[in-house]
């Protein structure tokens, strides 16, 4: 594909996956905000796989299409079987409401454009320009796990810090090598189990949905 | 190929007990594999001390003096809390507390959770060393939730979920730093490995270094302990099985320091020392200052540990931010002293829970003269920790302030010396209350099993002996330190 096509596309899959960061914020229940979640892992893939494209790179879209299965397959899957254990599916009481929150995405955008600006201006491809939207990604997925409330919601913070991180990694290095992508990936999906079956365990044994109910342990 | 084998035989004794039910042998199968860790590491110390590092698998695994000591540590304080986890187990599965499947299952978490330990310190490459560290957070989880309580249920949530963060930005700080590395000027082959990255410290930017050590610092400084990211230290090593806590605390916590202490030799080279040492001597100094604030009123003897290893922790930051030869072995000493200290005192406060049944301060009196072995053993440990001579960690401890004076930072030195000072005080009067006071009447002294105090013993007595005798671990440790001091 010729350069202009490269970079449109290269720009619309990235918008996508820090649009889907700003959904998350908006929305409120969780059924939607796991289904964001999904559609920003495939746009995470389709990055990697246009860079892979363009650089004649086929390990990296491999690499592309396995992002696509688990990031947009694979883990909403799994997020979404703790969702049918639990009765209310909405994010009642976040500690900020919906409009600052939003407010504060934005405000987060501006500093991940301040902070890695040594980094743009090393890596200087049309690539490169998009890193701060990585940054602005993982920050959203920070402000959304301190101030949501849900187990849920804390894992899909927890994601979308991973996806700004992986966006990064695409999009500074086109990847990681091989087997340290491969362990990152396989860590992610692990942990993500982990939480899983931690959440069933407080949800079943002790009926505990929300975070504001762990504290038991304080000095 | 050594390094291979000694990743291979605790996996494959972590096979052996994952398809066999849990018995009292598969303990001291478990055990005896440390044995051969704590060996190996010996048999590569000799190998590599004046000697050109080992590697396998073109630079996957690579064993310096550096990595050769680690491999002791993990091997020593692995082999102690193995060795009283069979005890654990057996009374939890007598008791009826687990069933035999999650013996099983706990056998096999910590021989995972030592081997992920292992190849983080013998991996040659900076993206594997990431792998395994991240490896050993979700291994952990569930061996800190093992008593599915609800708190432990909480602290694994707590644990899992903050590490995983901490652990995500370490991996950023990777990304960068191979961003910078790929800019390097006149560099043909770029990969992760450690030594290339060595090799070309000096062409990286020294922008996106510094965006790249204050990830790497803020990410595995969470694995570490140190504040502002520790909050979920606590709540972990006073949840986990005893064991683990030794495991955690003494080993876990240094693994991740080891895996800081490369990068910063990385970014040494690119940024001077200026920089780095801004980030330990902030992350040590407030380190110092929460241990010190929280152990004041700390009612929990095992979160007292906890807070305790925290400043411990900030410690090596700050020997770290010197950065001296001397200041890198006096850390190093530390790592190791520290690590069979809080073991052995994670192991005695294991059996003062289950003799006890609290794990509140005010509820354990007198525990010298009822229990005189096992609260001899506590007492020790609590004086060795506290850095008094003629234990390493007195001398350790010493060398690191004088090399922060050398180096100007007197300051530094003068404030920590006065933190020390009040968290010396604080868990001294904790220790009085458990330690001292009379035997109420009618009760006799209980005696300790001997395959409890032994053990601890043997801990305690390592840890004096490596602060008397310099040799034959002076030499490895210098060695060690110039692998990161150039």
């Amino acid at each position: 594909m010729n350069g202009a096509t490269y970079s449109s596309f290269l720009e619309i899959a990235a918008g996508l996956v820090i649009l889907c960061a700003f959904v998350t914020l908006w929305r409120r229940s969780l059924r939607a905000i796991v289904r964001t979640l999904a559609v920003q892992g495939m746009a995470l893939g389709v990055v990697a796989i246009v860079l892979g494209v363009h650089r004649r790179d086929v390990v990296l879209i491999v690499v592309g299409c396995l992002v696509v299965l688990a990031k947009g397959l694979a883990i909403p899957t799994l997020v979404r079987r703790v969702l049918a254990n639990e009765p209310m599916s909405r994010e009642t009481s976040p500690l900020v409401n919906v409009p600052s929150s939003l407010v504060g995405a934005g405000a987060l955008t501006f500093l991940a454009y301040g902070a890695t600006r040594p980094v743009v201006a090393l890596v200087s491809t049309s690539a490169g320009r998009l890193i701060p939207l990585g940054v602005a990604t993982l920050l959203i997925g920070f402000f959304s796990m301190v101030v949501r409330r849900k187990a849920v919601s804390q894992i899909v913070g927890l994601l979308l810090v991973d996806n700004g991180i992986a966006l990064v990694a695409f999009l500074a290095t086109a990847g990681v090598p091989l087997l340290v992508e491969l362990g990152a990936s396989l860590d992610v999906l692990l942990v993500v189990v982990v939480l899983r079956v931690l959440a069933v365990q407080l949800w079943s044994k002790f009926a505990v949905l929300d975070l504001d109910q762990l504290q038991e342990l304080h000095d | 190929m050594l390094a291979f084998v000694l990743l291979l035989i605790p996996a494959a004794t972590g096979c052996v007990a994952a398809a066999t039910p849990w018995r009292r042998w598969i303990g001291w199968l478990c055990t005896a594999s440390l044995g051969f860790v704590l060996v190996t590491g010996v048999v590569l110390a000799v190998l590599v001390v004046h000697r050109p590092a080992l590697s396998a698998f073109g630079g996957v695994l690579r064993v310096d003096a550096l990595s050769a000591f680690m491999v002791i540590v993990i091997g020593a304080i692995g082999l102690l809390a193995v060795c009283q986890s069979v005890r654990y187990l057996e009374r939890e599965v007598s008791s009826g507390r687990s069933s035999a499947r999650r013996a099983t299952l706990y056998s096999v978490l910590v021989q995972g959770f030592i081997t992920a330990m292992l190849l983080a310190v013998v991996a040659g490459n900076v993206g594997v060393m990431w792998v395994a560290v991240e490896a050993t957070t979700i291994i952990t989880t569930f061996l800190v939730g093992y008593r599915r309580t609800r708190e432990a249920l909480e602290a694994s949530w707590k644990y899992v979920i903050i590490c995983s963060v901490g652990i995500a930005l370490a991996f950023l700080g990777t990304v960068l730093v191979y961003l910078a590395a790929l800019h390097a000027g006149g560099v043909t082959h770029v990969s992760l490995q450690w030594t290339s990255l060595m090799s070309v410290a000096h062409h990286l930017d020294p922008g996106v270094m510094r965006l790249a050590l204050a990830l790497l610092v803020l990410g595995y400084g969470t694995k570490v302990g140190l504040a502002p990211m520790h909050s979920w230290l606590p709540d972990a090593h006073s949840q986990a099985p005893a064991p683990v806590s030794a495991l955690m605390s003494g080993v876990l916590l240094t693994v991740a320091f080891y895996v800081l202490l490369r990068f910063k030799a990385v970014a040494d080279g690119a940024l001077g020392v200026g920089f780095s040492r801004m980030l330990f001597v902030t992350a040590g100094l407030l380190s110092l200052a929460v241990a010190a604030s929280l152990l004041l009123s700390q009612r929990d003897y095992k979160r007292m540990l906890a807070y305790h290893s925290v400043e411990h922790m900030g410690l090596i930051a700050l020997g770290a931010a010197a950065g001296t030869p001397l200041a890198i072995a006096a850390v190093l000493l530390h790592v190791l002293g520290h690590g069979l200290a809080k073991a052995v005192l994670f192991l005695a406060s294991g059996e003062i829970l289950i003799v006890e049944g609290t794990t509140e301060i005010d509820q354990v009196k007198a525990l010298l003269a009822r229990r005189p072995a096992l609260g001899g053993v506590f007492a020790f440990g609590l004086v060795t920790l506290l850095g008094l001579p003629p234990f390493s960690l007195f001398i350790s401890e010493l060398n690191m302030l004088r090399a922060e004076v050398h180096v100007g930072l007197g300051w530094v030195a003068a404030i920590s010396l006065v933190l020390m000072a009040v968290i010396f005080g604080s868990v001294m009067s904790h220790g009085r209350h458990m330690l001292f006071g009379a035997r109420p009447d009618g009760e006799v002294a209980h005696k300790s099993p001997l395959n409890v105090s032994v053990p601890l013993i043997g801990g305690l007595v390592a840890c004096g002996a490596i602060g008397v005798l310099a040799w034959p671990l002076d030499t490895l440790l210098r060695a060690a330190a110039m692998v990161v001091v150039k």
